[in-house]
């Protein structure tokens, strides 16, 4: 006998049998492409190029295209790069996290949040490359043996830190992300009716089975990969954090940096996976799948980490004061009301303000509202980055080298590159790859199956006459 | 009959069906080869008798070993190659090396872990693999019984195999060649005889 939660409605709506997830699934990868799709890869693929144009002249000519100035040494390039990293947390968050607090729910977007995780990492390296300036110099990070002593890294900078960070989370979330993809791709080149996918996907499967002894295994080390990859991306937006932290700027100086960008790039991931997978729901026609209820929860843990948000800038604001150092209770005056007030408060109307009105539940449970929501907390959260970085450095110790900083062409066509590199993988991603992970979506059908579900609830469910149960249980074990 | 050559495949619907089944068979003195599913199924490999996965182990060592090279490759640049003062702090700051140190295990033990996963599965992009029944990824759970390894007869099995609710029980039978099939040889069948099975198709 199985007790099964009253209040818990099932994962998987429409009546799906295990047949229908395969075939709704892998349907997606085995149908020719559609128009809107080429349509929309196109269009990546343009802002792919027209950003890597500009890109291009960047590294011939030099950083100097840049906006940057002597006082404001970092503005957009890292904004861009702290925004991305924190995005790419969110599928790492909802596969490892969520899989050790056996919250099932996650199965039907673990997928695509991990793909978007490791997009938004090549993003987020991308903008690191960029902004050593001299980017074919950039293996100096590295500990590598060389001519002048050897010289080593200097490994109490948090920089140091970052490199080993960032490229350990990318190759371990790579690697998750692949032993998941192993078993569906076993699908999908077993349905295959052409020699090519036979054999391009029996190749990415790695020649998978499903037997018994291997699933064991398998089973294993998914679990071991949430467990090491939860510290992981803790450590890892702490590490950008200390970028900030460990420096003696006002403004970056603070303890309360690691929660505070945790939160927040738990709350930007989330908004991100929500954005797209909305969008993927709606085009695939995944309602099921992703129903409501994966939607509200999403949106709950988006008021929950917007809140977190909301009481770090609050706290940070109280500590300036309240240190009674000037020079860092300036520098958070001068952001609510200096030159950059606009963006400070574009911050905090879209991260404090906007996701409060997920407490209602009209709002927290309407695609329109979660659509707009979401997208209005990720231009939040760009701002929020914005305004750590620029204000800080503006407003140098000295008033001669007070600067305004106003990016350039440069600048906005490297952001316009970076997305266009995101979306380019991501709908590559969308049509070539199962967006959704068919096997474990399997493994909580049963449970999740309305039928049974019915069947099971064999506690204080007086809605279902005995008789009816017996003749529900008969129909599934024939 | 030769090992590993002739076997009888019981094809299941129901994971709960599937787990009694297996019991069933087990205690009847059949020895089940294995059973191929296409999710995991908790507890499934309790009812077959395997030993826990070691897994977890491997993970520990390599972790170790990952966090220790890092370690080592700190100290040793830091305080022993080129030891160098940086803000005051002695050439070993240990809580400088953690994040490093932190980071080397993760990474050691993650590719450590999947690596000796693939190889104890057997999992790599040039491997043909034996498949009894292509539903065995869809939506069918597939048991495979060696006759060569078994002592009751052929009939004998299928009957037990009927017994515990298998929803088709049919015979399949792997050549030599079959049993160590080449990726060449793979390959050329495959773009000389076309794709010959489907899950697709097979509805």
């Amino acid at each position: 006998m199985q007790v099964v939660s009253e209040v818990r409605e099932p994962l998987i709506t429409g009546g799906k049998t295990i047949k229908d997830i395969t075939d709704d699934i892998s349907k997606r990868v085995e149908e020719s492409p559609t128009p809107s799709w080429m349509i929309c890869f196109a269009f990546s693929v343009l802002m792919l190029i027209a950003g890597g144009i500009f890109l291009g002249d960047l590294f011939w000519t030099g950083i100097g295209r840049w906006g940057l100035n002597k006082s404001v040494e970092w503005a957009w390039d890292i904004t861009n790069f702290v925004w991305w990293v924190g995005i790419g947390h969110a599928g790492t968050l909802i596969s490892a996290v969520l899989l050790l607090f056996r919250q099932k729910w996650r199965t039907s977007i673990n997928r695509a949040a991990e793909a978007m995780t490791i997009f938004a990492v090549f993003c987020a390296g991308s903008f690191i490359l960029m902004h050593v300036g001299r980017t074919w110099l950039a293996y100096w990070c590295l500990p590598l043996p060389n001519t002048y002593g050897s010289l080593w890294v200097n490994f109490n900078s948090p920089l140091v830190w970052d490199v080993f960070a960032i490229s350990t989370y990318l190759s371990v979330s790579l690697v998750f992300w692949y032993v998941g993809l192993i078993p569906d791709f076993g699908t999908i080149r077993d349905r295959a009716v052409t020699p090519w996918s036979r054999l391009i996907y029996g190749m990415l499967s790695f020649g998978w089975d499903g037997a018994a002894k291997t699933w064991m295994h398998y089973e294993a080390v998914s679990l071991i990969l949430a467990g090491m990859s939860t510290p992981l991306v803790l450590s890892v937006h702490t590490i950008v954090s200390f970028d900030f932290a460990t420096s003696v700027i006002p403004g970056w100086h603070t303890t309360i940096f690691p929660p505070y960008f945790v939160a927040g790039a738990i709350f930007s991931g989330f908004a991100m996976v929500l954005t797209l997978m909305l969008v993927v729901r709606k085009v695939y026609k995944l309602e099921d799948y992703i129903t409501m209820e994966h939607i509200e929860m999403m949106n709950i843990i988006i008021i929950v980490t917007g809140s977190i948000v909301g009481i770090a800038y609050t706290t940070e604001f109280f500590v300036a004061w309240y240190s009674g150092v000037e020079y860092e209770q300036y520098a958070f005056i001068n952001r609510a009301t200096g030159p950059y007030a606009w963006a400070y408060w574009s911050m905090m109307t879209c991260n404090v303000f906007s996701p409060q009105l997920f407490w209602i539940k009209k709002i927290r449970t309407s695609i329109m509202w979660t659509f707009v929501l979401s997208i209005v907390v990720n231009i939040g959260m760009w701002f929020e980055r914005f305004v750590i970085i620029v204000t800080s450095l503006h407003r140098d110790y000295l008033p001669s080298s007070w600067v305004y900083f106003s990016p350039t062409l440069w600048d906005v066509m490297c952001y316009v590159f970076s997305f266009g590199l995101f979306f380019t993988c991501f709908f590559l991603f969308a049509k070539y790859f199962p967006v959704i992970n068919m096997a474990e979506v399997k493994s909580v059908w049963k449970e999740s199956n309305p039928r049974v579900y019915r069947a099971r609830r064999t506690v204080s469910d007086e809605e279902i006459p005995a008789s009816d149960k017996i003749a529900i249980q008969k129909e599934l074990v024939h | 009959m030769e090992k590993n050559k002739h076997f009888l495949v019981g094809i299941f619907e129901d994971q709960d069906e599937l787990m009694h089944a297996v019991e069933h068979i087990r205690h009847e003195g059949v020895k089940i080869h294995e059973v191929y599913t296409p999710y995991p199924i908790h507890g499934l490999e309790h009812a077959l008798g395997y030993k826990r996965s070691y897994m977890p182990r491997a993970a520990f060592l390599f972790g170790l070993t990952g966090g220790s090279l890092a370690l080592t490759l700190e100290t040793w640049t830091m305080a022993f190659n080129w030891p160098m003062i940086i803000g005051g702090k002695s050439h070993w700051a240990f809580p400088d090396f953690v994040p490093v140190t932190f980071e080397g295990t993760v990474l050691i033990a993650a590719f450590g872990m999947v690596g000796t996963f693939l190889v104890e599965s057997a999992l790599h992009p040039l491997k043909a693999p034996r498949l009894f029944d292509r539903r065995a990824t869809d939506d069918k759970l597939v048991m495979a019984i060696d006759l060569g390894n078994n002592s009751l007869n052929e009939d004998q099995i299928k009957a037990v195999l009927k017994d515990a609710h298998a929803k088709e029980v049919y015979r399949k039978d792997f050549t030599d060649e079959d049993n160590k099939e080449s990726f060449v040889k793979y390959l050329v069948d495959l773009f000389t005889k076309g794709v010959t099975s489907s899950s697709r198709k097979l509805g």
